[in-house]
């Protein structure tokens, strides 16, 4: 355990910082049941972490304790099971808000996954804030869910967008950054690690040019936060979106981190219940936060599920996820570049990446490299990665791309490499 | 190896692959018809030429997976010499076939046959009709007096039925 719990349970859970610990990989995966499952007469290695993770069992637990036992909707009945399904439903968001670095809970917002989060800055404080010449800055390495809604923005409001280009190497190029930032700039929107080349984002050399001029800065940090401690009370932005399902919890919920007095100016983003607190036929009044931001009933029992997501990372600490993963990356990107003919796409330090590893071969397409992966039981991605634009500027097509999570380990590693060296007899380049 | 990757990729499909038949460029072209598979990432072009109303020669180059390159290659060796109808006729054979729509395989579908196990991947059939849709829509336009070169999309339902 490198946690500790403060006497009243959620309050305050202390990472203890010190020399990170090497995961008990073999342990973890006995924790993930669907690991055993065969996959076309193989063991499963599933490589595909950064599309969706696998969930323990704790989390597939906490999804059939809550209907058995405190299936309510919440915020609203006055019974026993109501309050116990709202106090579980609140537990989470507190456990999130710790999460990330011990934020103020009424900042977390609840939404369907990190492109609502996203989608929800854009129509609301996008709308009120963004006009015409104004500029957002991205950069080349977004997926589409931190580029479709700043791009149908900038339409809207005849706004431009910019972007902050990325080197032959894969790393954000810092070197026109004072160019491309100006005074115009109203927000700069960038992925905290990138989902195709694994690229850790300079976040605080852009942030500190963009205060300077500034602009609300957000970070899409769907494949940072299962992977890499965040701590959202020094990093620096000030919007901060990432989902439940690629960090061991269920799918369809995400989290939208914002500063509160940010949160407090925008217009509610869905309208109905919960989100008021008293209406009339010409006049209504919006709900304090968080539940401004939430209309409806939401997916209570998966935002219940996704705190026992959360002890399970705790519980082996972010710090050595980070450094497993530190490792494993190493390991990975030796053993394929070793390979003929692979491609290594992507920065190769591991310190300046995460386990999202993109890879191509000259004469074989991505998917025929997933599909005789996959005959092996090896579950990778092929295609463009939701990042068409980032592909393009690759000059490719489309990538393999393997991606690490704390159930992986050499053996996967080498699982891949061999089917790989395979493959490419089995085609016969 | 599972019999279901085999079942697609078959011998005859390796070969087409790795030597794809109708790669020489044509020196005169009556059609020229683009098609991509904006999902995969495959890109094709296709030059025709035609010769007392039938597809003297053809050329083919494609960028994409095994599949969409085999598919490809098959086409310019089996539509050679045949009219625009019985090429019509041939490529909706093909797609039945690669829909499930029907099991009939003709006589004279040589090598095409082979394309049959990509039934079982649902998400690859685009790529073995990319070729088939290219041709077809840009002998449409030929054949309507449309010079224009537009680029054929599987995305689009009109396309691959």
């Amino acid at each position: 355990m490198a946690r500790r719990m403060s006497a009243d349970g959620y309050g305050k859970i202390i990472s203890i910082v010190g020399k990170p610990m090497g995961l008990d990989v073999e342990r973890i995966k006995a924790d993930f049941p669907i690991l055993i499952e065969p996959i076309n007469g193989h063991r499963l290695v599933y490589l595909d972490s950064a599309a969706t993770s696998q969930k323990p069992r704790v989390v597939i637990n906490a999804i059939l304790d809550y209907y058995r036992k405190s299936n309510a909707n919440i915020h609203r009945g006055l019974h026993a099971l109501a309050e116990r399904a709202t106090e579980s439903y609140e537990k989470t968001r507190r456990h999130v808000a710790q999460f990330v670095g011990g934020v103020d809970p009424h900042e977390i917002i609840f939404t369907r996954g990190a492109t609502e989060s996203i989608n929800l800055v854009a129509y609301t404080w996008g709308e009120t804030n963004i006009g015409e010449g104004d500029e957002i800055v991205i950069t080349e390495m977004e997926h589409h869910a931190n580029l479709v809604p700043w791009v149908i923005l900038a339409q809207r409001k005849k706004a431009i967008l910019k972007r902050i280009p990325i080197t032959v190497c894969g790393h954000i190029d810092l070197s026109s950054i004072e160019d491309i930032i100006t005074s115009r700039t109203k927000l700069v929107a960038l992925s905290h690690m990138s989902n195709v080349l694994g690229t850790i984002s300079p976040l605080a050399e852009i942030i500190a040019v963009a205060k300077r001029h500034g602009a609300v800065v957000l970070a899409d940090g769907a494949q940072a936060a299962p992977h890499m401690p965040v701590n959202l009370t020094t990093l620096g932005v000030d919007f901060y979106a990432f989902s439940s399902h690629k960090m061991l919890g269920p799918t369809g919920v995400g989290v939208l981190w914002g500063r509160r007095a940010l949160l407090e100016a925008m217009p509610p983003f869905n309208f109905g219940c919960e989100m008021n607190r008293e209406v009339r036929y010409d006049r209504i009044t919006w709900n304090d936060l968080p539940h401004k931001f939430e209309a409806g009933t939401p997916n209570i029992a998966d935002v219940v599920a996704f705190d026992a997501a959360l002890t399970y990372l705790e519980d082996l600490g972010m710090e050595n996820v980070r450094a497993h993963e530190m490792e494993l990356t190493k390991y990975a990107i030796e053993q394929l570049s070793a390979i003929p003919g692979i491609e290594i796409q992507g920065p190769q330090e591991p310190e300046q990446r995460g386990g999202a590893i993109s890879f191509t071969d000259p004469n074989i397409h991505p998917h025929d490299i997933s599909t005789f992966l996959d005959s092996k039981g090896i579950a990778i991605r092929a295609g463009h990665h939701c990042a068409q634009p980032l592909v393009r500027t690759l000059g490719k097509v489309a990538t393999a791309r393997a991606s690490l999570y704390i159930y992986n380990d050499q053996g996967d590693i080498d699982a891949l490499c061999d089917a790989l060296i395979e493959m490419r007899k089995y085609f016969g380049v | 190896m599972s019999q279901s990757l085999d079942d697609m990729y078959r011998e005859i499909i390796l070969d087409h692959f790795r030597s794809p038949r109708g790669k020489k460029p044509l020196e005169h072209s009556n059609i020229e018809s683009d098609g991509m598979n904006p999902s995969c990432g495959d890109e094709i072009s296709l030059q025709v030429e035609m010769d007392k109303g039938v597809l003297k020669d053809v050329h083919v180059n494609c960028r994409g997976c095994a599949i969409s390159v085999a598919s490809g290659s098959m086409l310019a060796e089996t539509v050679k010499g045949k009219s625009f109808e019985e090429v019509e006729k041939l490529a909706e054979t093909v797609r039945k076939m690669l829909k499930g729509e029907s099991s009939e395989i003709p006589d004279e579908f040589g090598d095409l046959d082979a394309l049959k196990g990509v039934r079982q991947f649902p998400v690859r059939v685009k790529c073995a009709l990319l070729a088939w849709v290219t041709l077809v829509e840009g002998m449409r336009k030929y054949r309507n007096g449309d010079s224009g070169k537009a680029v054929i999309s599987t995305e689009d339902p009109e396309v691959t039925g």
